[in-house]
């Protein structure tokens, strides 16, 4: 009886793990690519609020979940637009407005939210499940890990090719160089400003399908405020990773256990008071970022507008 | 790809480039024939690199045209120039220094995927050219400054070259360095490219070229073809390039320019060896002003730090400190200066143990220091002639009462030291970032050597100035100590530190690695033979 | 040269006397500093319109609850956090130096208030436990800022995500406090126990305005003075220009950081005790008005200047007191405020934009806010740029 129990509540345990880490893990993602190019979003935020409440609205008319996480993605891509004209194409500064998009992320999808759907509280139905043949009926992990929807290998394999592109492509090669030396991509030919705003259009989509997972998958609902510090955590876990997706991958398993553990610990006696569970993430990344402080590299030409020329 | 030489002629006519302010090019027009090394010289803001950025494709001309082989051409772009083979090698470095040699050559490629095994075999094609051998998979910042500018002169032919730019290619080199690029150019020059060379040293330009370009204010004002430059004595092509790059600058408006104006000219121009201006002292009766015994510093950074440093600076005494830029000439100067701790080691002045005090205490003993970081570090752009003037003397009397300023007299010095320096500003409430580069310098050196200053350590102090005010720094110096003030000088020029030095020391990563007396000829061969000797293998 | 060093403009030596100079340079910055705030009210009406709110009722409930009657009281109360809160962004914004973690500092200032004015005005006279409130509050703000400070100082750590993150942790901090040793037994619901009016600050005679908004006045005030006149201003002032140049002047940078975060910090949380003390009486959980987010763009508009400071907070305390109220009036949520905010961010770089454009103004956003992000890089990119 106590090993079902037990191997029931590890299921529960990982399946956690998980659903927490993953919409972590696309920002972090979207925010790579960003900072890789040489674009600081501070309004990751706002952006995955954004797509959250898109993909939550497209979930709740469409009844498709799939529909919605595209919804999210759209979103989080309009909201990063901001960014793209007045940054990467006017050379505004990056840290206003990029506090700006948070600022106004939050305020227009806690109105909107309130506005619409404060008297009738929306259910989005049950999630899409893709279990795979044989995999899925391992004990323990097999309902865990493969019974999960059809969106979380997609987002798992869009990480992986992010990551195989980056390191692998020409792509890659002229994103990475338009964050360390944007110089050096203008006088090898390329464009400083067209490789920064596919970055920026990509991660601003890549945020907003967090978002979006955050909402549909994760918590199944939106609430104002539904990221509560989500995507500062994601710019942490980013400089900390020094723009490998794999090491993002990694860290984000880390915040997915340290939340999971709360609930766990509930469930086997221990009650812990909800504030510490929402603070042990950013106590984490606190220490995290002392101890490896040393190591928080960040592109040399992150956060400065291009123009030819000047140096 | 292979390398696909034309003879076609690249022909400029009548560029014309304005900034605010300045017009950097005036009409210039010149021709770059394949085979050829076209040396373009002139002096600081001559206009030589916008030209090149020009050509490059940084920049458009607002008037003028550029035509490839007789058909005119648009460079609009990097890429443009690119894909009309025209290869730069810009005078500051566009290698991403976290990338590979390999990574840095394939930026720009197009296609999906790297394609590395392609891009190895490029790269050996073009090191079997240029002579060198370069290790693909280095990252750029482990190599020397001599085989980034290899890695540099193969990524600007990688394309196929017809035109191969080099801007200022030797002002960080090693003598044995300049002596492999000239072996590369020569190699390149055989495949039937057009190279240009841009300098503003003569002797270079005698040496390696095959025709000069004068520019002198945004204007060329001279040129010597290649059947002339054959037939003429290296003294001859001195004389006539000196008179373009000069004119009228030399002696008097309207008479002939006197033999000693010439000489000047020259030895400013780097075409003479130079030897030093200052007065011999005897070191034997001055006593000893600075003396560090074993020093090694230490600031946390990425600085190459100085290591084990002993020597002594006696009074009215030049020390010049010889080296290759970032051997840790920084380090040295602040850990003097007192901007930088000393780990072991002891720094004595006067006979007094000040390894523990800070830059104030060291301030208030005469110890000064005008570093190359002019812009950001010596001054504060924002801020007003005045008080860049006072900056290192914040809360003292009576500039400060009670940590009141006192405007008045902020003002009074600030009016007495820019007619003392001859600091050329519109007020002295102007912001000092607005000034030009000569005239910051002029602020640095006023602020330094003003009120009981006895060593000044300098750290290039002429470096990126034009001529008037090199010569007038230099003036400055000698001057300083001809008064018994006492100068450690850093500098990369070795022109500049036999001018005006007693004593050479040479800086290597950080060490001093030997020292000359600086009397008579054969100093510069003594160096060089020092910093050579000291990084073989490197470069 | 290179063709940088030729862009450099050279200053124009502009004829005529310097008062009238001076008065069309004001007349610019005014210009330069008021226009995004118009056209982020004028944009965000719009977005009323287009989420079916009325923006005429919504600013005309403003005008309404903000100022008429006695609300213009409330809105001059509302002022002393405000602007206490903007001296405190503006001592670490001078010194370049992005203090982000204000929602934090100020939640912990506050909860020192609430938790520890109920058990102090017990034991002690009215006075002195107000005195200890505020040390305390300014002390633990002050602390709390260390760990952004030095990983800065030491690491070059980008302070603006680690005071964030502090900030998060503060609000779970506070939380805690609120619900477990703070908690009034009294009620169910988390909060502290109220401090009777007796013992909070005083109105302003014949007034409701409590002397917070005087402190915050004087603060200003004395501020302004100090970064203007002082060497202590200066040396902040260089130390923000160019942390190289600080260091060539002999200022030691490490200190500076600390003091400096420690200062503003400090006041952040001095405005929360101040607020407590002299507005609310008690804290709930939970509850943050997130001020320092609305005050960040005012003193950038201010260029951080304290006294300019003052009627850019009087505008925002008027659209806050009035707009909680006219929100609701008007079918909005108070969260609108947060977009009204964001606007002025957006237009205020816009205007930035236009206005080097054009020569308009003074700037107000300085160079060194790029900087602070390439803080690991700053040898190596400034060794690159030289």
């Amino acid at each position: 009886m106590s090993d079902m129990l037990s191997a029931a509540f590890i299921t529960v345990f990982i399946a956690t793990v998980i659903a927490q880490a993953m919409p972590l893990l696309l920002a972090a993602v979207g925010e790579t690519i960003g900072e890789q190019a040489g674009i600081l979003n501070l309004g990751i935020e706002g952006v995955m609020l954004v797509g959250a409440y898109t993909a939550f609205v497209v979930t709740l008319t469409t009844g498709s979940f799939w529909l919605g996480m595209l919804g999210g993605a759209i979103g989080g891509v309009v909201a990063n637009l901001a960014m793209l004209v007045l940054n990467v194409w006017l050379g505004l500064n990056q840290i206003v407005i990029g506090l700006a998009i948070t600022l106004i992320g939050e305020g227009i999808t806690s109105v909107l939210y309130l506005q619409n759907y404060t008297k009738s509280p929306a259910s989005l139905g049950a999630q899409p499940k893709l279990p795979i043949p044989g995999l899925s009926d391992i004990p323990v992990i097999g309902p865990a890990l493969f019974q999960q929807s059809g969106i979380f290998w997609i987002c798992i394999l869009l990480a992986l090719g992010l990551a195989f592109a980056l390191a692998r492509t020409n792509w890659g090669l002229s994103t990475r160089s338009a964050g360390q030396k944007p110089s050096s991509l203008d006088a090898a030919g390329g464009s400083v400003m067209r490789t920064r705003s596919i970055a920026v259009l990509l991660s601003g989509g890549l945020v907003g399908l967090g978002g979006a997972y955050l909402a549909l998958l994760t918590t199944a609902t939106f609430s104002p405020f539904l990221t509560n510090g989500l995507g500062f955590i994601a710019i942490v876990i980013t400089m900390l990773s020094r723009g490998r997706i794999l090491v993002v991958m990694i860290t984000s398993l880390i915040y997915g256990l340290a939340v999971a553990i709360g609930p766990a610990l509930q469930v086997i006696g221990f009650t812990v008071p909800a504030d510490i569970i929402k603070m042990l993430p950013f106590l984490i990344v606190i220490v995290m970022l002392i101890v490896f402080a040393r190591s928080s590299v960040v592109p040399p030409a992150l956060g400065t507008p291009y123009t030819r020329g000047a140096r | 790809m292979t390398t696909t030489a034309t003879t076609d002629v690249i022909s400029l006519r009548d560029i014309t480039k304005a900034f605010p302010g300045v017009i950097a090019n005036d009409r210039v027009s010149l021709d770059i024939v394949g085979g050829q090394v076209h040396c373009l010289l002139g002096e600081n803001g001559a206009g030589k690199s916008t030209l090149i950025s020009i050509l490059a494709g940084m920049q458009q001309p607002d008037s003028g045209s550029i035509a490839i082989g007789g058909k005119t051409v648009d460079i609009s772009s990097p890429k443009v120039a690119v894909d009309y083979g025209i290869g730069v090698v810009h005078q500051h470095s566009t290698l991403v220094p976290a990338f590979t040699v390999l990574e840095n050559l394939m930026l720009g490629d197009t296609g999906v995927l790297q394609n590395k095994k392609q891009a190895a075999e490029r790269l050996e094609e073009l090191a079997d050219l240029l002579g060198v051998q370069i290790d693909p998979h280095a990252l750029t910042s482990d190599l020397g400054l001599g085989q980034q500018q290899q890695v540099e002169i193969a990524k600007a032919m990688w394309k196929g070259s017809r035109l191969l730019v080099l801007d200022e290619p030797t002002s960080m080199l090693t003598p044995q360095a300049i002596e492999h690029l000239g072996e590369s150019i020569a190699r390149v020059k055989a495949q039937g490219l057009a190279v240009v060379l841009i300098t503003h040293k003569l002797r270079e330009a005698y040496a390696m070229g095959d025709c000069v370009t004068i520019l002198r204010g945004g204007r060329n004002v001279g040129h010597i073809g290649v059947d002339e430059l054959a037939s003429y004595s290296e003294k001859q092509a001195q004389d006539a390039i000196l008179s373009a790059m000069f004119g009228d600058d030399l002696g008097a408006a309207g008479s002939d320019p006197t033999a000693a104006d010439l000489e000047e000219a020259a030895e400013l121009a780097g075409a003479t060896e130079a030897t030093r201006e200052t007065r011999a002292i005897d070191f034997e009766t001055r006593p000893v002003r600075l003396e560090l015994r074993g020093v090694t510093s230490r600031a946390g950074g990425r600085d190459i730090e100085a290591e084990d440093v002993t020597l002594t600076v006696h009074e009215g005494e030049i020390l010049g400190i010889a080296g290759i830029d970032g051997h840790g000439q920084a380090a040295l100067a602040e850990v003097v200066a007192g901007q930088r701790s000393a780990v072991s080691g002891t720094v004595l002045f006067d006979g007094v143990d000040i390894t523990r005090s800070g830059v104030r205490g060291r301030q208030q003993l005469g110890v000064r220091y005008v570093t190359d970081d002019r812009l950001h570090e010596g001054t504060v752009g924002s801020m007003s002639v005045a008080l860049n003037l006072v900056i290192k003397r914040i809360g003292q009397k009576p500039f400060w009462k009670a940590g009141r300023i006192q405007q008045k007299a902020v003002d009074a010095e600030a009016t007495r030291l820019i007619d003392e320096y001859g600091i050329r500003t519109p007020s002295a409430a102007t912001r000092a970032g607005t000034l030009s580069g000569g005239n910051i310098q002029k602020i640095l050196l006023a602020r330094e050597l003003t009120n009981g200053a006895r060593l000044v350590v300098v750290n290039k102090p002429t470096y990126g100035l034009d001529l008037k005010t090199v010569h007038l720094v230099r003036e400055i110096l000698i001057e300083f100590a001809a008064q018994g003030g006492s100068v450690l000088l850093l500098s990369t020029d070795l022109d500049e530190l036999i001018e005006l030095s007693h004593r050479i020391e040479v800086i290597s990563r950080g060490s001093l690695v030997g020292g000359v007396v600086n009397d008579g000829a054969g100093t510069a061969e003594k160096v060089g033979h020092y910093m050579t000797g000291a990084i073989e293998g490197t470069d | 040269m290179t063709t940088a060093d030729l862009k450099t403009p050279v200053t124009p030596n502009l004829p005529g006397s310097n008062q009238a100079g001076a008065a069309q340079r004001f007349a610019q910055g005014f210009i330069r500093s008021v226009v995004p705030v118009l056209l982020a009210l004028i944009v965000s009406g719009l977005v009323m319109l287009a989420i079916g709110a009325s923006p005429l009722e919504f600013f005309a409930g403003v005008w309404k609850y903000g100022i008429t009657g006695s609300n213009w009281q409330r809105s001059l109360s509302l002022m002393a956090p405000l602007l206490i809160v903007a001296v405190g962004l503006i001592v670490a914004f001078r010194g370049q130096l992005w203090n982000l973690g204000y929602n934090g500092q100020y939640l912990l200032g506050a909860v020192v208030a609430s938790g520890l004015g109920p058990i102090l005005f017990d034991v002690m006279p009215a006075f002195l436990a107000t005195l200890v409130i505020f040390v305390v509050a300014v002390l633990t703000g002050a602390v709390w800022s260390l760990i952004p400070a030095i990983l800065k100082a030491r690491y070059g750590t980008n302070e603006i995500i680690t005071s964030l993150v502090m900030s998060f942790i503060a609000v779970g901090v506070v939380n805690l406090l609120i619900k477990g040793v703070f908690k009034d037994p009294g009620t169910s619901t988390p909060q502290t126990a109220v401090i009777p009016d007796s013992d909070l600050l005083p109105y302003i005679p014949g007034t409701e305005i409590h002397i917070g908004f005087v402190i915050a006045i004087v603060l200003a005030v004395v501020a302004q003075y100090v970064f203007s006149r002082t060497s202590f201003g200066l040396r902040v002032d260089i130390f923000g220009a160019s942390p190289k140049a600080a260091r060539h002047v002999g200022l030691n940078s490490t200190w500076m950081v600390i003091l400096l975060f420690a200062l503003s910090s400090g006041l952040i949380a001095f405005a929360g005790s101040v607020d407590i003390l002299g507005q609310f009486s008690y804290q709930r959980a939970d509850w943050d008005p997130r001020y320092g987010d609305a005050v960040m763009p005012l003193v950038f508009l201010a260029r951080f200047r304290p006294v300019a400071a003052i009627p850019f907070v009087a505008f925002y305390a008027v659209l806050a007191t009035g707009g909680t109220l006219a929100a609701q009036q008007a079918g909005l949520n108070v969260d609108f405020l947060l977009v009204i905010v964001g606007l002025i961010l957006l237009f205020m770089t816009i205007t930035e934009y236009i206005g080097d454009r054009r020569r308009l103004g003074q700037s107000y956003l300085p160079p060194g806010l790029k900087r602070t992000v390439l803080q690991p890089f700053r040898r190596a990119s400034e060794r690159n740029s030289a």
